[in-house]
């Protein structure tokens, strides 16, 4: 096995195991904190001298949360709630849960009480984030979160606590990103299968054993010659991309990704953390500086499809498939710019309908069968 | 335009709905005059644009009363048309439908030439409000009203409401071509607070027993408070309504035709085009509707402009669970209801989304029956008559069983 596999494969046990990370962790004496989507501060839980670990649903079935939620509401929120009430969560030392949608406003509520065992932090995000006040308020609500990580963590975050976890994570967002680009660029060495454990294990590891890993997968990656790749190349679009059930329809039929617009993989990593004196302004002006995303406010009102547009054109792909995620009211209101931008610039599309809770890959891999057909022409 | 002068001799609900009769010909008015006409979501400080002698319509009571008026399936069908999903918000598809340029002659509007888009009551609101602006190619004044996990309104959360709404009114002065008068701003706010506590009187009224009118009716009378609030005619019409309430009190009167076996709550927007529907079996049964939260939702009584900002953050799908619930056993306490029916409105996932738990707590709080059923607030494709006749049927046979007078346990 080469030395590029061995490293995917430590990827994709990590990726598929985060309760043995979990464990690994909570054994060694460090606590854990769970941080549900989007946009948590997690430089914050890194200077309280804990494990920020992300809790974007799973693949399973909903039980007990159907005592809280009707069906209409998106799965990873459901996912997130079930795992609380399943005790999968258990060993986390908090939560850290926002509110910016209107499936995430009673799943704070509903994780509040159902599971009263986890110390809960709130956390409101400002949509005017950019206007002073904006940023103040994001300041005030990161100030909450952060008393309430040193209570749990027993350990003051200082400035220059602080100031270190913010280096430690934008080298990780800029080796994330890095990757992205290499996988988009050697879809020969990287499958759609494997570039998601990559990025998805970065939720569940220390951020330094994360990167360090990543530094070397990139550098290796760095040194291949070029790829000579034939096949069509396509953009994600969506808020999740971890199913490798269905990742692989893309790898079978010979779809790359060359970049992506997924909640889960760039639109969280795309802005670091600006220098400033004042780290908790940083970690506000970095929120203030998020865009592009369909659960953030465009004041600019036309930013985000031709953004996904530009995705496209820059990064040599020949079309979008748009995984969307059930009941997303965000992504779903998006869609019809998204959709018009598209076409009007010629970028063929598909849209697959996912949830967590999907079993049967049967209609997708028909849908994606076809598209590979019409991108082949494009190529 | 001032409503026409013959208010003592119709009855308030007449005049109630003159008065929304009324804004929507002022926009179409102003619109012919040239003058930018705005679109407003429902809780959105109507004060700002008020002083401003701006004239704004309101698309949820728009998309409300295409939906009561049976046009809400075709409108959200357009919107599908259009690449929106099924299970986004009935009242956006409409409304975004109408935006597009179809047409909608139970409740016509000018078209838009600036928004005003306030997320105290979803999310939804935000991307819905981009997307009109989208279309027509128009300014959006954004007042972002975070969810709140607090009982109480943090200065953390004044400062940035206070901080918008300084922001809004510079955009809005633009627009409008008018200065801010404080002097002005003063008045209207006097109106708004005038209109508010008369809703809140009005809505009191169904403490009596029996009440002197049905719950629905506030269902109507919403649509002042709506798009209204700060009208001196909107507060001289709900106190005229106060003033027969008051009679009908004194007489012993009611305008609900029934029996009154039963006081519910109902819980939640009802479904607009099945008006007829919802009533059917609660009048057959004698059950009353004596409660709706729509009573403290829409009370926005403040005295200055900080209490305002806090005021705004009270909207039923931005306060903690705990003030929901707190809202409601203290209308349903006062009301004296025995049964609480709950709509679980596809179309508005943050409200429904608390609602299983509530449930739990009015049953455990109140010891009154739940019952709850699948409806929509514009899209009939998602209202099941048989459903709903059975689980009114089933809350009715539960309220009997607690009545002490046929041998329940009170």
């Amino acid at each position: 096995m080469s030395k590029i596999n061995e490293l995917l494969a430590e990827f994709q046990d990590i990726a598929r195991n985060p309760k043995a990370q979990l464990e690994k962790y909570v054994g060694e004496g460090t606590k854990v904190i769970g941080c549900f989507p989007y946009y948590t501060p997690d430089e914050l839980v890194h200077a309280a001298g804990m494990v920020p670990f992300g809790v974007w649903g799973a693949e399973g079935t909903i039980n007990s949360a159907k005592e809280y939620f009707a069906p209409f509401y998106c799965t990873i929120a459901q996912m997130n709630l079930e795992m609380g009430l399943n005790g999968t969560l258990d060993k986390l030392s908090g939560v850290i849960a926002p509110s910016m949608c209107d499936t995430l406003r009673p799943l704070t509520q509903n994780f509040r009480v159902a599971v009263p065992q986890l110390p809960f932090m709130f956390l409101a995000h400002p949509q005017n984030r950019r206007i002073p006040v904006g940023v103040d308020f994001t300041v005030a609500q990161y100030e909450k979160i952060k008393n309430k990580l040193e209570e749990i963590s027993g350990s003051k975050i200082t400035d220059d606590k602080l100031q270190a976890s913010i280096k430690v994570f934008n080298q990780s967002r800029a080796v994330r990103r890095r990757f992205i680009e290499l996988a988009g660029q050697h879809p020969e060495a990287v499958s759609a299968v494997q570039r998601s454990a990559v990025l998805k294990s970065a939720f569940f590891m220390k951020k330094e054993e994360h990167t360090a890993m990543l530094e070397q997968l990139n550098e290796l990656l760095h040194v291949l010659p070029e790829s000579g790749w034939k096949g069509a190349k396509i953009v994600t679009s969506g808020i999740i991309a971890d199913s490798a059930a269905l990742l692989s329809i893309l790898d079978e039929n010979g779809l790359a990704i060359a970049t992506d617009d997924i909640a889960h993989e760039s639109r969280a990593i795309r802005i670091d953390v600006p220098e400033h004196a004042d780290p908790m302004r940083a970690l506000a002006l970095q929120f203030a500086e998020q865009d592009h995303d369909p659960l953030l406010y465009d004041p600019e009102i036309n930013k985000r499809h031709n953004f996904v547009v530009d995705l496209v054109k820059n990064s040599g792909a020949h079309g979008v498939v748009i995984l969307q995620m059930q009941f997303c009211d965000p992504e779903e209101l998006e869609f019809p710019s998204l959709k018009k931008a598209l076409d009007e610039a010629g970028i063929p599309f598909i849209v697959l309908g996912i949830d967590q809770q999907m079993q049967d890959f049967g209609q997708a891999r028909t849908s994606i069968q076809a598209f590979a057909d019409v991108l082949s022409m494009k190529v | 335009m001032a409503v026409e002068n013959t208010t003592e001799k119709k009855p308030a609900k007449v005049v109630l709905r003159e008065v929304v009769d009324m804004v929507y010909r002022q926009a179409w008015e102003a619109k012919e005059r040239g003058e930018p006409i705005g679109w407003s979501s429902s809780k959105f400080p109507a004060e700002i644009a008020e002083t401003l002698g701006l004239k704004v319509v309101y698309p949820e009571n728009q998309a409300a009363g295409i939906a009561a008026k049976k046009g809400g399936q075709r409108m959200c069908e357009h919107a599908e048309a259009m690449g929106f999903a099924n299970d986004i918000c009935g009242y956006a598809r409409i409304s975004l439908a109408y935006a597009a340029g179809f047409e909608a002659d139970e409740r016509a509007m000018p078209q838009p030439d600036f928004v005003l888009c306030c997320n105290n009551i979803c999310n939804c609101m935000t991307k819905w409000y981009e997307n009109i602006a989208r279309m027509h190619n128009i300014p959006l004044i954004m007042i972002d009203v975070p969810y709140n996990n607090d009982v109480e309104v943090g200065d953390d959360y004044v400062a940035y409401i206070k901080g918008q709404f300084m922001d809004a009114i510079t955009q809005l002065e633009k627009i409008s071509g008018n200065k801010w008068d404080e002097k002005r701003f003063e008045e209207v706010c006097a109106n708004a607070n005038r209109t508010a506590q008369g809703w809140l009187k009005a809505c009191n009224f169904l403490q009596y027993t029996p009440a002197p009118y049905s719950g629905f009716d506030l269902f109507n009378n919403m649509a002042d408070v709506v798009t209204a609030r700060v009208k001196p005619e909107t507060a001289a019409a709900f106190e005229q309504l106060i003033g027969e309430y008051e009679e009908m009190v004194k007489e012993g009167k009611t305008t609900w035709k029934y029996e009154e076996n039963h006081r519910i709550m109902f819980e939640g927007i009802p479904c607009w085009p099945g008006l007829q529907a919802l009533f059917k079996p609660l009048k057959e049964k004698g059950i009353n509707t004596t409660a709706v939260v729509y009573a403290p939702a829409f009370g926005f009584v403040y005295n200055n402009l900080d209490e305002l900002c806090k005021a705004y953050c009270k909207a039923p799908n931005s306060v903690c669970l705990e003030t929901g619930v707190e809202w409601r056993e203290g209308i349903c306490r006062e009301n004296n209801v025995d049964g609480i029916l709950v709509h679980y409105n596809r179309s508005c996932k943050p409200w429904s989304g608390y609602m299983p738990e509530m449930e739990r707590r009015f049953r455990k709080d109140l010891g009154v029956p739940v019952v709850g059923f699948d409806g929509d607030q514009a899209d009939p494709r998602n209202f099941s008559d048989a459903q709903y006749q059975t689980r009114v049927e089933g809350l009715y046979e539960l309220m009997e069983q607690n009545n002490p007078s046929k041998g329940g346990k009170a």
